[in-house]
Order: C-alpha cells, then structure tokens, then sequence
C-alpha cells in the first residue's frame, strides 16, 4: 500500500516527539562510514565489468564554431563522434536532455567526440592529440562586451527605490563583483555503461537520479524503463553532479557501438571545463533607510552570465524580497550571453553569492548609520512577507542574531581597526543567513520482515550528507527498531523515484516519504495488534497498545511493507517558507601583508527539526568553510581572449585549506517548521554558506578598516586599502 | 601521457643523455599526464645512493634524494639553517613533501597555467610559439627578470632559502663540477625553455650549504591560501646584528622571477646600517626598482614592498611577527 501526502497544510502534532525509540537525531556515525574509509565503498568509477574499456572526452580547442572533421586516434579501438553527444550537463530536474549536437561549439573545451581503447592511457594519448579540422567563430566572452538580456520572470519591483534614495537619511549604493565558481567536488565525474540487448546499466556521479533517468534517456533515445542508473556512493556533488553530462552519454554511446562496457571519468582539467560553474556576478545594491536604520528602500540589480542556449539563471537576489522590509523595492536580474562554460548550480545556487553581498551591504549601512550590525538587521525584520504579504512558515531571524551575539561575544567587538596584536589587526563580523526552504515529489519503500529486520529503498542519492544515516534513523524510531537492524538502500533507480540531492530538500524530502512508508508499516501494525495507530508504541522491536505488548514477529506474516509518497501542495504557496540563522567570524589581517586568517567562526542555524546532530553539523561546516572559501580564496579565472578556465586543478581553484578553516562552532536552534510535512525538517546544507562569507568580509573590515568589494579578499586587494 | 621507457639506474654512470631522470615525481608526473612533457625514456634514481645529511666542510652535504620532509625535520636544519626548513615547510603539502625530493625541487617547472596547457603558445613548451599569458591571467607571474618571451615565475620556495644561504649546487656527468645555486637557475632572455644550467647526462647529486650564517632567519610566504598554495611572493631573510648595526644581510626572494631572486646592492645597503623603517624602505625602493608587470601581477611590486619591509622588521626585532 502506498501512503500519499501532499502537503497542503499544517501539521501541529509532533508525531516524531511521541516515537519511543530514541534514535532520530541523534549524532551517530554515518553508517557507510567504514565503507568508505576502507575503500570498500565503490564509486562510480571503480566497478571493472568484463571487458570493459575506457574512453576519454576530446575537447574543443577554440572557444566557437563548427566541428568539420575528426582526425583518426592510432591505437585506440574507436573514435565516437555522434550527434546525441551534448555540449553541457543538464540543470537540475530538467526532464530532458541537455542540448545535443557536439559539432556546434559552444565554448573553449565543450566535449566534441569520444576516444575509446583498452587502456585509459592509451585513449587519453589519443583524445589529447586527435587532429579536429575546425570552422572557427568570433565571440563575446566577457560578460560587459555584450547588451544583457532581462528575463521577465526574474525581475520584481514595488515602490520607487530611486525616489526613496533621494529621500533617505542614510543610503549605500555600491557594486561588488563575485568571480566563477567550481563545485569542486572530490570524485570527478565518471561514468560505466553496459548493455544487455537494449536495456542499459550505467553506474555514473548524479545526484537527482529520477530526473537523471529521464534526461539520459531523451539524449539517447532510448525508454525510460530501458535504462538503470546507479550511483550508491557520490563523492560530492555540491550542484554539479545534478545534471547528467557529457561523460555519461558518451559511454552509453560507446558501450553500444562497441558492444563491451565503457567506462568515461573526467580528468580533473576536463572537470573544472565541463562541469557547470557558478556564474561570476556582479550586483549593484542600493539600501535607504531613516535616521534610525528603519530601510525604506532595497535595491538589488544583478548581472550574470551564460550561454545563448542555456537558461539558467543564477538566482542571485533569491531572498532579497523577503529577509528585510523596506516599502520600495527593486530587483534585477540581467544575464550576458557569453560563451564561457556552461553556469549552472553550484552551493547554493543565489544565496551563497547574493546573500554574501547583501549581508556586505548591511555592514555597510551599519557603519553609515553608527547603528550596530545586529541591532540594525532587528529592525528590518518582516512580520509578513514584504510586496505578497505571504506569512513566513516559521521565522527564526531574530532569535539566530540575539542567540548568536550572545554566544559569540559579540559585545566585545571594538569599533574598526582598534584591536591589533603585534602584525595583526583583529575584527568581529557578522552577518544574517537565509535560504529558501523546498520540497520536492519524493517516493520510498519500506519492508519490515518477520525477524525485525527493516530494509528502506529509494533511488535517493546520499553524496556524502549523511542520508544513509538519517533514513535509518528515520525507519529506526517510526518501526522502534535499534539502527542495526535497518538497511538503507540508495542510488538505484529500480527503487522509488526521491527527490534526489540538491538545493538541500533531499533529506526533508525523502525523509517525508519514508516517514509516509513507516506509517503505512505502523498502521497494518496497529491493525494486528487492534488498536488505533496513535496508540501504537514500538520500540525494541515490540509492539505495546494499553497494556497488550507483543513482539513484532509475531505480528508479521512474512513481510509487510509500505511506500511513501509525498507532494509538495498548497503550503508552498500559503507560506514563505525559508531557513534562517547567523553567521560571526574573527579575523586576522596582517597589517603588511594583507594575508587575512579566520580565526573564529561560529554558526546558528534553524532548521525545523534536526534529524542527526552529527551529520548536521557536518553539513553546516562545509557550508561555512565553502563561505571562507567564497570570501577569501576561490575564483575561478577566465581568459579574456577565449573565456577558457584557466585555474583548472585543485592547486590553482584554491578551495580553503584546513589551514584556512578554524575550529568552526554550529548551533541549532530547537524548532518544528509545521508546513514543511510530518517531518517538520527544513533543510539545512545550503544554509551554512548563505552569508558566511559575509561575516568573515566584514570582519576583515572591522579588524583594517579596508572594503574589498570585488571578491575573494586576496592579499593584493587588501593591502591596496591599507597604509604603508 | 605518451608510451615511455621505463628504466632504474644501477649507476650514476649508468645515466644516459637522453634520459629525463624521476625521483619523487611530484611535479614531473603531471606534466606527462598532460603530455607538456613527453620523455621517451624515464630513468629512476630513487635507489642510487643519494641521500642522507652530511658534515661538508664546516657546512653540510645535503644528497638529491633527501626528501623535503626529512630536510626540513633534520636537527641541524632546524638548529643551524632553520630558514631552509620553514621554507621546506611553507611549501605544498605533507603528503607532496614527504614524495619531493631535494634535487628534484630546483628543477620544479613553473606553475604558468598556459604552460600547463597545450591549446596555448607557449615559448617555455613550444620554442618560437608565443606567450599567450601575456594578455591573459597572469596572477602567478614575473616581475623580476622577465621578458617579453616568458613572464613565468620559478615556484618553488626550498630554493630561495638556499638562494639566501649561498648553497651550491653538486653536479655529476662527464665532468662532475659544481655550480653555485645563483648560477643554476636561468631567466628567460629569448630562450625560456633552457631553465637550468643542468646539461643532458648531468645528474644533480647533492646541495652543499656552507658554514652556518648565524642570526636572525625568516622565510615568510605571502600567498591566497595558508597552505597549498604557492607564493605570490616570498622573502628568505639571514640577518645578523651587531652593536645595533646589521652585520650580515642575505636576502632572497620568491614567486617573483624565473629564479630566487638576489640582489647585492639590497644587502649593501643594509650592511653596516641601523635597523630603520627608512633604511628597509630604502632598501626595497632598490630592489623594486627594475621591477615592472604585464598585467595583473603588477600587485606584486608593492605586496613584495611590504614583505621586505615586514620580513627586515621582524628580523631585525622592531616587531614580532606573530
């Protein structure tokens, strides 16, 4: 049986506080953990079917134009060069495949055929010399030497900001720029395809496999029920493992052609060419407020870029209509149609940069107004959702800002530039964090067997957030059983289709839908024992109803099992529903050198319910790391001549070090979002890097004084702004 | 990567000229994957007998197989030249110092991304070819020494500390000779692709430094990252003081040239001077003077500036770094 649930309002009774199993958030090690520290835990490169062979992209070396011919590879067993090939990877949830057609090219590096040969040395040799005789074009790479497009959709207004500047008190009208990011991820992206008549098997990196299926299948036009992917370990994603991409159809090509398994894995060069990067930004904010820091005007206008034939947008002003009031207000989202790589979703697609800057801006206004940073954001928070008057589903702002200054010292903090310590000028910062909160459709199947062991399957992806963990733990306290005697099973698209991983919804998500499962389970359960589900008590494996309490074996003929489904409804409409928290930094900047060095950071983070304290806090770690990462140390450089990544290995994409990244302190904040599903979970990997990287920019200016405006704050930019 | 021969040698003498020698391969093994560099034949050195830290002298034998790591824990290192071993320490990770070895590191190619990458004119990879960094990203690049054929930078950061310590440079072949190490390394003038002075079946077997300088010693690594990273610029500092006069300057500097840079008249200047914030802006007035930039990595004229500065007030004791 199948338990639907769309979420079309709310839910207030807390069904989880009332399991007695104990389990469910809980800080447990993630249950693949050995796996994966003994190797054992086999990624999407590492299977080796019989007779497999290998095959290496080859890359487009000029930056447009046409493909004419493909040279011969001497020594390689095939070079393939077919039209269903696609120049980029698809955007998450597309449900078809990415644009086909290799020999147009779109930009420097674009995948344009496939290398083939027993040996992955052998292929690469072959991809890395392969002549192409190419039709060269001329185009625009750099996002201020084309008119921008301005997509209606993207753009909202009320008011006139323009009008409330001129009558403020106080204003800020600033730009600030944010270079290309990379997702980075660990494992590069890699695919095996194997057939067997005209059904394919491919084991690939993705992180949405319900939508990957639809997408592979358009690209190779083949039936959906014709084609499994799996993908039980990810080693990253962080956005650009969403999409399927060119390695995965190629080596479903190949294997075909061929007829023997193909493996594809990208180098790290062909990573950092291939994978969506985030788009370079650059924003324009424009704040007016009263004498007493009330805003009475909020600007934000956005330039990003992309491909003429791609649509993604980077949302950079997401949550700018709802994190402050202000009665005027105008957002912009203009887009260059330039031929770097494709930009797509990256660590929190918007917020992680648009956050970031506004939370810069808000410093800022602070400092113009002579009002502190926190007191400041306290006074524009919104009862209701400002221009929709939209409630908010639950709103933790101010408790995340007063929880965290109180936490963090803040009071200790010294006006700019008056803590110095031998070469070292020390400052505090601060800044809000948001991100929009989301559910996505989500199916999961739960079977519960004689001998009180529960299996749990779904083609949910866990790419190293712990979900694994949490859907366990999930089935572990609804079914009261003790974890080792639940199994997860993720990545298979023979399983239910889940949301996948992304925009952090897949652990409320697929967790709805398990909890769904569960209860379907409990009410054949509670019908066994004759009761009414809520007077259902399991744990330890027994089932107690008033004063019956029977082992669950002896309820269960068999097996039973039930499935989940869950939609989201009409909450997502009624209610602005988002994730609040706070971010503080301390820094160091040498007063010489300009080198800035975190040495305090500390999060607080609402989130409804928190499902597994320890990988939680994990998730909120690498956001605020990604955050040091946004502030100080990552671009993504571009060649002005041809748009081409110049940083492409992770020596030169400079992701921060442990030696970049202090001691990190999270903190959540208790809550139960209840128009978000049974769970009442939210969710939370996003929101670590949404205005982290603000705090630490902040702190740079408190502890020098110096604004670096166009990001990441590397020495040369700071010492530009310091004294001799 | 093309198809090569792989060989060990049983001797020095074994060596044959058209052999590229692998030892740690920390950097070697990336260029061939990317096929920037293509050696037919790959001999292997990391059996010869070429290691350990020996009295050379009243100085040390420090042999080309040492790795970084264990020359930068070596007690008379750290005692007795310990701007050698923090440079040691500045530079890649633990895992690539523990691979790296001491002879390898001074022929570390550099970092340039069009170097790396072969849709791009490169002189360095491709005599003749053109330079596409200049008019590209140039963030890693020369200010110092360049020319318009090569604006690439030397990375390293072991070889500017030995820069600073006047270390030379034990070589064997069909006439073993020694060459101090400000002589080893080339800059580009019109031939960017002769980097060292190394001739084919030449091996470097060892790095001798001389007696130990004494005084004050710093290397300070400016850089976008704490670690992993290379320098944007860096200062390798041995000062001596006496009576409040320095007595003793040697001075190298990384991430700025196609070698550690020195400058003799830097130290001139300061020999014999009071420590003063004007003397140390005097003497980087001097060696910024032929300095100059092709794009973006002009910033590293006045970062260097405030290095210098920074490094001789730290060494001197008008100011604790940490």
């Amino acid at each position: 049986m199948t338990r639907h649930l769309r979420v079309d309002g709310p839910n207030h009774d807390d069904r989880l506080d009332h399991m007695a199993q104990g389990i469910l958030g809980q800080p447990l090690n993630r249950l693949e953990g050995p796996l994966k520290v003994t190797g054992l835990a086999a990624y999407a490169a590492e299977a080796r079917p019989m007779n497999m062979v290998y095959g290496v992209l080859v890359q487009a070396s000029v930056p447009a134009g046409k493909v004419l011919e493909v040279g011969d590879a001497p020594g390689a067993l095939a070079v393939i060069h077919d039209k269903r090939m696609v120049r980029y990877a698809a955007q998450g949830m597309d449900q078809k495949g990415p644009t086909s057609g290799p020999d147009q090219i779109e930009y420097m590096g674009q995948a344009i055929a496939l290398v083939v040969a027993e040996s992955f040395e052998t292929a690469r040799h072959a991809a890395q010399n392969i002549a192409v005789r190419y039709k060269t074009a001329s185009v625009p790479v750099e996002p201020e030497a084309v008119k921008p497009e301005l997509p209606p959709k993207k753009q909202s207004a009320a008011g006139n900001v323009d009008k409330a500047m001129q009558d403020a008190a106080v204003t800020v009208d600033r730009v600030w720029q944010t270079p290309s990011h990379m997702s980075a991820a660990m494992e590069p992206h890699a695919a095996i395809a194997e057939w067997d008549g005209d059904h394919v098997t491919i084991r690939a990196a993705l992180q949405m496999l319900s939508s990957n299926r639809k997408q592979m299948a358009d690209a190779l036009g083949i039936k959906e029920q014709n084609l499994r992917l799996l993908s039980p370990y990810v080693g990253g994603g962080f956005g650009s493992k969403l999409g399927i991409n060119a390695e995965a159809v190629a080596a479903a090509i190949a294997a075909k052609k061929l007829g023997r398994p193909v493996m594809v894995a990208m180098t790290r060069q062909q990573v950092f060419d291939l994978a969506h990067r985030r788009s370079e930004t650059r924003q324009r904010i424009r704040l007016a407020c009263d004498s007493d820091g009330r805003l009475t005007g909020i600007g934000h206008e956005v330039l990003v870029s992309n491909l003429p034939s791609s649509e993604f947008v980077e949302p950079v002003a997401q949550a700018t209509p709802f994190t402050y009031q202000a009665a005027h207000r105008q957002v912009v989202h203009a887009v260059a149609r330039i031929h770097r790589g494709c930009a797509g979703s990256v660590r929190a697609p918007g917020e992680a940069v648009g956050v970031t800057v506004f939370e810069c801006a808000m410093d800022e206004l602070a400092e113009a107004t002579g009002i502190d940073p926190v007191e400041l954001r306290l006074r524009n928070i919104p009862d209701v959702e400002p221009t929709t008057d939209r409630p908010f589903s639950s709103h933790k702002l101010a408790e995340a800002l007063r929880e965290g200054a109180r936490l963090f010292g803040w009071s200790n903090r010294k006006p700019a530039g008056q803590r110095v310590e031998g070469e070292w000028m020390i400052g505090m910062g601060m800044a809000a964090a948001v991100r929009v909160n989301m559910l996505v459709e989500s199916r999961a199947r739960v079977t519960l067997n004689q001998d009180g062991h529960a299996i749990v399957e779904t083609d949910m992806t866990d790419i190293g957030t712990g979900t694994y963990t949490i859907l366990g733990q999930l089935a572990a306290e609804m079914l009261g059983l003790p974890m080792e005697r639940v199994e997860v099973r993720l990545g298979d698209t023979n399983f239910p289709p889940a949301s996948g991983s992304g925009g952090s919804f897949g652990a409320a998500s697929s967790g709805n839908s398990v909890y769904l499962a569960c209860e379907e389970i409990r009410s054949q359960i509670a019908r066994a024992m004759s009761c009414d589900e809520v007077d259902l008590t399991l744990q330890d494996g027994m089932a107690r109803a008033g004063n019956v309490a029977r082992p669950l074996s002896d309820l269960i003929d068999g097996q039973i099992s039930g499935e989940g489904h869950l939609q989201p409804g009409k909450t997502e409409k009624s209610h602005r529903q988002a994730t609040w928290g706070s971010h503080w930094a301390e820094v160091a900047v040498n007063r010489w050198t300009g080198e800035v060095r975190v040495r305090r950071m500390m999060g607080v983070f609402a989130c409804g319910r928190v499902l597994n304290e320890k990988t939680a806090r994990s998730q909120c770690l690498g956001g605020m790391t990604f955050g040091i990462g946004i502030a100080l140390t990552e671009a993504m450089e571009h060649d002005p001549r041809d748009g081409h990544a110049v940083s492409r290995d992770l020596a030169e994409y400079h992701i921060p070090t442990h030696a970049d990244v202090p001691a990190l302190e999270v903190h959540f904040l208790p809550e139960r979002d209840a128009y978000v599903g049974p769970l009442q979970a939210k969710g939370l990997g996003e929101l670590g890097i949404c205005g982290a990287g603000a705090a630490v920019l902040n702190a740079v200016h408190n502890a020098c004084g110096v604004r670096v405006r166009q990001l990441p704050a590397t020495p040369d930019k700071i010492v530009a702004g310091l004294e001799d | 990567m093309r198809e090569f021969t792989y060989q060990r040698a049983a001797s020095i003498a074994d060596l044959s000229p058209d052999a590229t020698i692998i030892a740690g391969g920390t950097n070697l093994l990336d260029l061939m994957k990317l096929e920037v560099m293509a050696p037919p034949v790959l001999v292997d050195i990391t059996h010869l007998d070429l290691g350990g830290v020996e009295p050379e002298g009243e100085g040390l034998r420090i042999g080309a197989l040492v790795r970084n790591s264990d020359l930068a824990a070596h007690p008379v290192i750290r005692r007795d030249y310990p701007v050698l071993s923090r440079a040691l320490l500045a530079g890649a990770s633990g895992q690539l110092r523990n691979m790296a070895t001491t002879g390898g590191n001074l022929m570390q190619r550099t970092r340039c991304p069009y170097f790396y990458d072969r849709r791009m004119a490169c002189n360095k990879r491709d005599p003749g070819a053109g330079c596409a960094a200049i008019g590209g990203v140039t963030r890693n690049h020369a200010i110092l020494g360049a020319s318009d054929h090569c604006i690439a930078t030397y990375p390293g950061d072991m070889a500017v500390a030995l820069r600073a310590l006047d270390a030379v440079v034990e070589i064997d072949g069909p006439a073993p000779r020694k060459v101090p190490l400000s002589d080893f390394h080339l800059l580009p003038g019109n031939t960017p692709h002769v980097e060292t002075v190394l001739e084919p079946g030449e091996i470097i077997t060892a790095v001798i430094l001389p007696a130990p300088p004494g005084g004050q010693h710093r290397y300070r690594k400016v850089r976008d990252r704490a670690s992993y990273a290379f320098a944007l610029v860096s200062v390798a500092a041995v000062i001596g003081t006496e009576d409040g006069r320095i007595s003793h300057a040697a001075l190298a500097f990384g991430g700025v040239a196609a070698k550690p840079w020195r400058d003799p008249d830097v130290e001139a200047l300061l020999k014999g001077s009071e420590p003063s914030d004007a003397l140390f802006r005097e003497a980087a007035e001097i060696l910024l003077r032929p300095a100059r930039g092709w794009g973006e990595h002009q910033f590293k004229i006045p970062l260097l500036r405030r290095a210098l500065i920074a490094t001789l007030r730290d060494a001197t004791g008008m100011e604790t770094a940490a």
